[in-house]
């Protein structure tokens, strides 16, 4: 509007100042696009996309202990149980330990009606429950390594042996899902083998099934079918723990550390930091700008007006800086995308949200002060100097 | 000729401290439309004062101001801030434009509080130029105009709003005798020819002459009312 | 020279008070920028410090070949008897050879501090083991018995998680376990719990090991015993020294936190940065008539400018310091956990050495240094006249 140029000349009128403000702004944000990014991530991670809709059952142990594969009857029986599959642990690399993947053994129709997010022509699904030696990839993982139909492809295993002691296993890539939606499509980095011939091939642990993972009739039954499932492996060898699938992931999460603690308290120290320059700022801009403040009064500028017009150029200011450094972060954020498997860069909607916040609220908090003053400065005493 | 201008009892105090200092005392004066009045005195006298209260800067202790036979000092705030937009024009003794806006757009400045459109406010911004004979001047910036245009670019400013009244504090204190005596020349012909009423204080004699009428002030308290007759 | 550079300098932090608020940017915006840098970094150190603390060159870790972990290998009983009766271990108290075969199990506990369980190592030793580590002892209650269910948990497992104090009761598979005693060594396993290899082969179901550790009698005899074991063509192992197997475990983390450290500090030292030159820039514009008039009464542009970029580094050091103080007063020893290598978690302290404390000065130096040169070169070259008309 018309008074947009009246801001933007009192913001660059002290250019070196103004300059290097904003350029501490840009580094600012460019620290809380990619660490909110990293938080956003983290957070999202127990957000499993169908919710309590599945229940993972473990070994109470840890989930690194196999649940026999005699259990399935059991816990198909359980009310409220739709659909049961298991999954094994593979310990995958490929060509170097270093390149570890996910890799499931599992059992094909069983995958298919557990999770309809993986989407994948019927004939596939066909080929993969038929061929013994058949293994499905993720779209991401298949882009990364530029896997195709069709290809033979030869998986270590740093757990299993074959039965003639090779770690090396080869299988023939017979299809490649996609996701239902963006959410479902950035988690498709994992691949599954058939278990039978995983079972009957591998040199040791023969009838064990990993963990189960059961697709619920109705969605928030998760709690009673969790206790249920529990209830029957009580003071046997292999007890069992079931919980919704979204806090099995969570815990994963937490494992990791307090990710989330370490990310705001450094935002804290940067944000704190931020507040006194660009306060410092913009309360020398304003100290400078007396006479002219008084000036626009006697011009007949109301002293909210003037106000405003402080609080105008404070958000101005940072709100360009912010901008600026949040495209960086979207750029870099790019670069990341593979480390985090994310289908776009980690820097997404919901960071610019939270950076769109965190803008107002640092205005206001740093323009109020001196925006407050301009309102309550008195003509006369300014023109007179005092 | 009727009066702008009506000045009744008019009292100032301002609190320093816990101390209350009187500035001015129980004034009283009129002033017609269409005068150049010049206000004298020694420093301490008032005569800032009175200009601030004239040109609705400031709201007295006590007592009455009419202009135009609206009570100023009746009005609050807000109501005063836009009455002074359509009613006052100032210019001050440092030139107080802004640096970073060209002539124009300085000049252009008061238009904004209306609702003017931009071209109908730069076509007004460019002829209060041309009447301070600065018409080929719009473009630069205060930093690249001598210390006489930066004034004429003030004058400007505060012609464009047409306003019936100018209120200039010390307006050439800051000039050689030369620009100043353009200046000052400036503000007679605004008075002659386009009828403004001007009220300007100056400890300059020099300057005074310029005025039709001469007020002094000697401790808040109208001394003198001497017609120029030169 | 030097007379004028002090004298100068001495004027301008007098009058620093005047310019408080402007020089408090500098110093909080290196505090925290040395603060967060020296906080990341101490967590990693302490990592790091954890796991080289483990292990001795002179104990040789034999896993399955390809599993680069003790998680994912297995040795079956066979060969690892075989290994053991390989010679090259040095002989115990008993005259038998000193190699303990390993179980290492993972048992879930809820976190003392965080939300949800945690997987902690429960590893399964011989007396064996028990010799071969003398950094290992016990410091309350005992040692757990052979052929009983019974524990003795790490001071460090004891501090993080829940419910392994003395005399707890623990539920593995069915059967109850007790925590007997409590231990210490200064390493990597006081995150873990231990007790009997062979109760645990029994409670877990398990018939192998998941790794043997030998002693032997010098570090220097690793690679003849490697050698031998490759040679076995009964065996398919491989072999390292054990301090190198747990220092090679600290890449990954190490690696991660480096490199959050590296952008993290890189990108607030830049921000401080500007700061620091916004600061001086404005301090020079604001003595700019003081500058000038000791121009011309004769002072030097040099010590004018040594003056600014003197005062810009005691900013920042200023600033450095008590951002490292404070990361010390915060962190230093503060004890969390996070994913090992193994996924079970490994209890660490943040190290505050005064290695990094060094580096953090040094840091906040160089952001002062670069911060006040050019406003220290444009405080030399003020054109004296227009200096001394101006504000």
């Amino acid at each position: 509007m018309k008074y947009f140029r009246l801001v933007l000349a009192a913001l660059f009128a002290k250019k070196i100042r103004t300059t290097l403000t904003l350029l501490s702004l840009v580094m600012a944000y460019l620290l809380f696009g990619l660490l909110q990014a990293v938080n956003v991530l983290f957070n999202s991670a127990g957000d499993s996309f169908s919710g309590a809709t599945r229940i993972v059952t473990q070994s109470r142990v840890s989930f690194t202990q196999s649940l026999p594969l005699r259990m399935l009857p059991q816990i198909e029986s359980v009310k409220g149980v739709q659909r049961v599959m298991y999954q094994q642990w593979f310990g995958a690399y490929y060509q170097e330990p270093r390149n570890q993947l996910v890799a499931f053994a599992v059992d094909p129709l069983r995958l298919k009606d557990v999770y309809p997010e993986w989407k994948m022509p019927d004939a596939q699904w066909q080929k993969f429950a038929s061929t013994r030696t058949g293994i499905i990839l993720g779209r991401q993982l298949a882009d990364r390594f530029n896997f195709k139909v069709g290809q033979q492809l030869p998986m270590n295993s740093n757990i299993f042996p074959k039965n003639d002691g090779s770690k090396l296993w080869t299988f023939e890539v017979v299809g490649i899902y996609d996701g239902k939606d963006a959410d479902a499509q950035r988690q498709t980095g994992v691949m599954y083998i058939n278990f039978d011939y995983f079972d009957e091939a591998r040199q040791f642990g023969k009838g064990g099934a990993g963990i189960y993972i059961s697709k619920l009739a109705q969605a928030d039954d998760a709690e009673r079918v969790a206790r249920e499932i529990d209830a029957m492996s009580i003071n046997s060898p292999e007890e069992t723990k079931s919980q919704s699938e979204k806090e099995f992931n969570l815990n994963f999460v937490r494992q990791i550390g307090d990710i989330n603690l370490i990310v705001n308290a450094i935002l804290g120290a940067v944000f704190f930091t931020i507040l006194l320059l660009t306060g410092n700022t913009m309360a020398q801009a304003v100290r400078e700008r007396i006479p002219q403040l008084a000036v626009l009064k006697t011009l007949g500028f109301t002293d909210s007006s003037v106000m405003w017009l402080i609080l105008a150029e404070t958000l101005l200011l940072i709100g360009i800086g912010a901008a600026l450094g949040m495209a960086l972060a979207t750029v870099v954020g790019f670069g990341l995308a593979g480390f985090f498997q994310a289908a776009g860069s980690i820097v997404d909607a919901r960071v610019w949200a939270y950076a769109a916040g965190s803008v107002l609220v640092l205005a206001l908090v740093v323009g109020l002060p001196p925006a407050w003053r301009a309102k309550r400065l008195k003509i006369v005493d300014a023109l007179a100097g005092r | 000729m009727s009066s702008l201008i009506e000045i009744k009892n008019l009292s100032k105090s301002y609190v320093r401290g816990k101390q209350s200092i009187e500035v001015l005392h129980e004034l009283s004066l009129s002033i017609p439309k269409g005068d150049f009045v010049a206000l004298m005195g020694p420093s301490g006298s008032g005569k800032t004062t009175l200009l601030n209260l004239i040109g609705g800067l400031d709201q007295p202790t006590r007592g009455e101001v009419s202009i135009d036979g609206k009570r100023i000092d009746q009005l609050s705030g807000n109501a005063l801030a836009a009455w002074r937009a359509r009613n006052v024009g100032f210019v001050f003794q440092f030139y107080n434009l802004m640096p970073e806006l060209t002539a124009e757009r300085n000049v252009e400045l008061p238009l904004l509080l209306t609702g003017l459109s931009a071209a109908n406010r730069g076509k007004r911004a460019r002829i209060a130029l041309e009447i301070v004979g600065l018409g080929d001047r719009g473009r630069h910036k205060p930093k690249e105009l001598s210390g006489g245009q930066e004034q004429r670019v003030a004058i400007a400013r505060a012609l464009v709003a047409d306003p019936t009244l100018l209120v200039c504090d010390e307006p050439t204190g800051d000039l050689d005798r030369k620009t100043a005596d353009e200046i000052l020349r400036l503000l007679q012909t605004l008075n002659t020819e386009q009828g403004k009423t001007i009220v300007m204080v100056t400890h300059d004699p020099k300057a005074a002459e310029y005025a039709k009428r001469i007020l002094h002030l000697d401790k808040g308290q109208l001394v003198d009312d001497v017609s120029n007759k030169g | 020279m030097l007379n004028q550079i002090i004298s100068i300098t001495a004027m301008n932090l007098r009058s620093l008070q005047s310019r408080l608020g402007l020089s408090l940017v500098i110093v909080i915006g290196i505090a925290g920028v040395v603060g967060v840098f020296t906080a990341l970094l101490a967590m990693s150190q302490g990592f790091e410090a954890t796991l080289k603390a483990t292990g001795r060159d002179d104990r040789a870790l034999v896993l399955r070949d390809g599993s680069s972990a003790e998680l994912n290998s297995g040795i079956d009983q066979a060969s690892v008897q075989a290994i053991k009766d390989t010679p090259g271990a040095r002989p115990g108290k008993s005259g038998t050879p000193l190699a303990s075969a390993e179980l290492i199990v993972i048992t879930e506990f809820a976190s003392i501090a965080r939300g949800g369980s945690f997987n902690v190592t429960l590893r399964g030793i011989e007396p064996a083991g028990l010799e071969m580590r003398p950094e290992l002892k016990i410091i309350d209650g005992r040692l757990f018995k052979s052929g009983l269910q019974e524990v003795i948990v790490g001071k460090s497992a004891l501090t993080s998680f829940e419910g392994v104090s003395m005399g707890s009761k623990l539920r593995f598979r069915g059967a109850d376990w007790t925590v007997v005693g409590v231990f210490e060594s200064g390493d990597v396993h006081e995150s873990e719990l231990l007790t009997d290899f062979a109760t645990a082969q029994t409670a877990f179901g398990r018939l192998g090991a998941s790794s043997v550790l030998v002693q032997l009698d010098r570090a220097e005899d690793i690679n003849a015993f490697t050698a031998t074991l490759k040679a076995d063509p009964r065996l398919n192992v491989e072999v390292q020294a054990e301090k190198a197997y747990f220092s090679g475990q600290t890449e990954q983390f190490s690696n991660t936190i480096g490199a959050l450290a590296l952008v993290v500090s890189v990108i607030m030292g830049l921000g401080a940065l500007f700061a620091a030159l916004n600061t001086m820039f404005a301090a020079v514009a604001a003595r700019t008539r003081q500058i000038a008039t000791l121009r011309a009464i004769g002072f030097g542009g040099v010590p004018v400018a040594a003056s600014v970029l003197i005062e810009a580094m005691v900013l920042a050091l200023l600033g450095g310091a008590l951002g490292a103080t404070i990361a010390y007063l915060l962190f230093n020893n503060f004890s969390v956990s996070t994913l090992g290598q193994g996924f079970t978690q490994v209890v660490f302290n943040f190290r505050v050495s005064p290695g990094l404390v060094g580096t953090g000065l040094l840091i906040s130096l160089l952001i002062g240094f670069v911060g006040g040169l050019l406003p220290a070169i444009r405080a030399a070259r003020l054109p004296v006249t227009t200096a001394l008309r101006a504000g």
